[in-house]
């Protein structure tokens, strides 16, 4: 369906190659719930984070050198000699953090909206790819500045392979390229973190042909019922979105610029030596939850399959969920087994970063080391102490128990939560469309009193 | 409102606070690195105070070059922190280094250092550093200030560690047994460091007449070596203030907008 344009340039190509009507379709024409709130800008704030990492990337790879001895100083050549280098490294480094910031609340707002519900699985599942293809360029670009945790976290990751029955010796080997990580490892890394993000790119671009096909989801989880319940993308949802990335900028460059380094490690400044292991080999921020997870089960596959299960679990959702409702807004018990997610996942965070044996002692505000609490209560070591302890005067959990806790709720959120809630919850009355409650003027989602339930099929 | 309806609310009000708690809690178990000192370099409008970082640079000249190597630093770099193309040349011709290629020859020579050169390490290598060192090896410097602070957003910084590393120096305590050869320092992980008290009064003579005390010393060479770490500080820093501008102007720009679009929508 071709559009007639004004200007005779335009038209010409358009004629030839569609492309100005692809376009005007995909932002002009393109109907959107006129419903979304702020938390439907996270999608176009991955996009933008998705090209700003490419464009930085790029030039950071014109002066990088992926070698073993010459890794490290090529980065600090870049941060102290390349002009504006130390802007396109910092802006890279933390536009990792930034990317993962966005993408996991655009994945919780996901969640909550009930986004991943017929007829958008696939495009969920599109997303899900997206994040486990994230998770593997993020890695493999940690390992390039070739610094302490660069160097020890490859080790750690790498080899949890080697848990896999049968082949995982060989596709350690393999990742690798040799029996260490070491220089051939580092090559492979460079030259896959430089492909992995135009993978990502192909698969964006699926994830918005799916997106189009259906139409973004809105607060309300109600299908759009025509015209008066939708607005064109663009100008109303550009303009909002340009609005939204002026905050989202001011929060990154507020990072980039006072604290570049607050996200990383100090650790990394150090060059990687083969010979000596860091005291705590702890992953980025954006890794722990998942980190945690894989540490709080003691049989190193069992550990690996839970961390892999972590995300496999994200694929299945559409069909875990099956209450007919999307909106968490009109599911008065699965909005509250929501938010003890989003503690649940951060509680994993922090789980991840400290060491398993301490203990938390939640009423001292106090995260003790195992040795502490060993001396005050004067038993031999730390496993005397039990996972619960009442040393040092006051009540302390082992943070791998506290871990444990926490992952058996993420997994049972998804797989015992919410099939039970799709059985036993009563949802709230859904208005008749998106513009009944907006019409009505309070913006808050009430059903009109003599309007019928309205259940998604 | 249900008793099941209630018990679900009060569990996750429960677990966000618990949340919430494991968040702020104190992790233990490390050294206690004070931040006392108020930074120049610090805040968003932070500049290296010029006179500390000259402190710092005789400093490291006089005292931590010995046995420190500092191999990503040029001497051309001086020049930022205000030293005048010719001193930068009398500072860098003080060394000599050798050519990295022979001569016609075939012979590899020396040569006095020039300011395009690197800081000439103390050392030709690990072994010898060792060697000299009683095994420890002296850490390259380049990095320190980066590589020692704290973890995350509002640790201590890198200065902090250098300062207080040159204060804690202490007679062991008593039951403490120490290694031969090391010292005891409060602010050290493991508190027994292969270094030896470094700076104390009068280590130095200030060129500028400032009565050297431990105090001003330490300020010095923990600013200096900030400044080492991080060439780009103040640069960042300014360049920091017009992005903010800017971004502020943007987006306040871009509200208006999105409210003139959407006047109607409702």
């Amino acid at each position: 369906m071709s559009k007639h344009f004004n200007n005779p340039v335009i038209r010409w190509i358009d004629h030839r190659l569609p492309i100005f009507s692809y376009l005007d379709h995909e932002a002009n024409e393109y109907p959107t719930p006129k419903n979304l709130n702020y938390w439907w800008n996270f999608g176009s704030l991955a996009g933008f984070m998705l090209i700003t990492m490419i464009a930085t990337g790029l030039f950071l790879a014109m002066q990088y050198t992926p070698h073993v001895s010459l890794a490290f100083n090529s980065v600090e050549r870049i941060m102290r000699d390349v002009n504006y280098g130390w802007l396109l490294r910092y802006l890279h480094m933390n536009g990792a953090s930034m990317f993962f910031i966005v993408v996991y609340i655009h994945i919780f707002r996901g969640l909550y909206f009930g986004s991943y519900k017929a007829p958008r699985e696939l495009l969920w599942q599109i997303g899900v790819l997206i994040l486990l293809l994230m998770m593997a360029t993020a890695f493999m670009g940690y390992v390039l500045p070739w610094g302490q945790m660069s160097f020890w976290g490859a080790t750690v990751i790498t080899n949890l392979f080697s848990a896999i029955p049968v082949f995982g010796g060989k596709i350690v080997t393999l990742l690798w390229g040799g029996f260490s990580v070491d220089n051939p490892t580092l090559n492979r890394f460079f030259a896959l973190h430089f492909l992995l993000p135009f993978v990502i790119l192909g698969v964006v671009i699926l994830h918005i042909i799916a997106l189009h096909r259906f139409g973004s989801n809105n607060p309300i989880g109600i299908d759009t019922k025509g015209k008066q319940d939708t607005i064109p993308f663009h100008p109303y949802y550009t303009t909002k979105d340009v609005f939204g990335l002026g905050v989202f900028l001011l929060f990154y460059a507020f990072w980039v610029f006072y604290f570049p380094n607050a996200l990383g490690d100090p650790d990394n400044y150090i060059p990687a030596n083969p010979l000596s292991t860091p005291e705590h080999i702890v992953p980025e921020w954006y890794f722990l939850p998942f980190y945690a997870i894989l540490r709080s089960i003691p049989n190193k596959l069992a550990g690996v399959l839970a961390m892999g299960a972590a995300i496999v679990v994200l694929f299945f959702l559409p069909w875990l969920d099956r209450s007919p409702v999307r909106s968490g807004t009109f599911r008065p018990v699965f909005k509250w087994f929501f938010w003890m997610l989003v503690f649940d996942c951060a509680m994993l965070m922090f789980i991840g970063k400290n060491p398993p044996d301490w203990f938390w002692q939640p009423f001292a505000l106090h995260v003790a080391p195992s040795e502490d609490l060993v001396k005050a209560a004067g038993v031999a070591d730390a496993d005397s102490l039990g996972s619960f302890t009442f040393a040092g005067g006051t009540f302390g959990i082992q943070i791998l128990k506290l871990g444990q806790i926490c992952t058996l709720f993420y997994f049972a959120y998804f797989l015992v939560i919410l099939p039970l809630l799709s059985i036993f919850e009563t949802p709230k009355r859904l208005p008749l469309s998106i513009s009944e409650p907006v019409l009505k003027g309070g913006g808050h989602a009430v059903a009109h009193a003599n309007s019928k339930p309205m259940e998604k099929a | 409102m249900s008793l099941g309806s209630t018990i679900l609310k009060v569990v996750t009000v429960v677990f966000g606070v618990a949340t919430v708690g494991f968040i702020m809690a104190e992790p233990g178990g490390h050294i206690e690195i004070p931040q006392t000192v108020k930074w120049s370099f610090d805040g968003f409008f932070g500049s290296f105070d010029r006179k500390d970082l000259r402190h710092g640079f005789q400093v490291y000249s006089e005292v931590c070059s010995g046995c420190h190597s500092m191999n990503l630093e040029s001497y051309r770099n001086l020049e930022d922190i205000g030293f005048t193309p010719d001193e930068v040349a009398a500072i860098a011709a003080k060394v000599q280094v050798q050519n990295e290629d022979p001569n016609d020859q075939g012979e590899m020579f020396e040569r006095p250092g020039k300011p395009s050169d690197h800081f000439k390490a103390p050392f030709p290598n690990e072994q010898a550093a060792r060697a000299a060192n009683n095994g420890a090896l002296p850490p390259d410097m380049s990095l320190l200030a980066k590589s020692r602070a704290g973890k995350g957003f509002g640790a201590y910084n890198g200065a902090d560690y250098i300062y207080a590393l040159m204060h804690g120096y202490k007679d062991a305590p008593a039951d403490l047994k120490m290694n031969p050869g090391m010292n005891y320092n409060e602010y050290f992980k493991g508190h027994q460091i292969g270094m030896p008290q470094p700076l104390s009064d009068n280590a130095v003579t200030f060129a500028d007449g400032t009565p050297a005390t431990l105090d001003e010393e330490a300020k010095g060479i923990a600013t200096f070596l900030t400044w080492v770490a991080e060439n780009n500080l103040e640069q960042r820093k300014h360049t920091g203030l017009k992005a903010m501008l800017f971004l502020v102007a943007f987006t306040l720009l871009a509200y208006a907008a999105k409210r003139k679009v959407w006047k109607h929508i409702h």
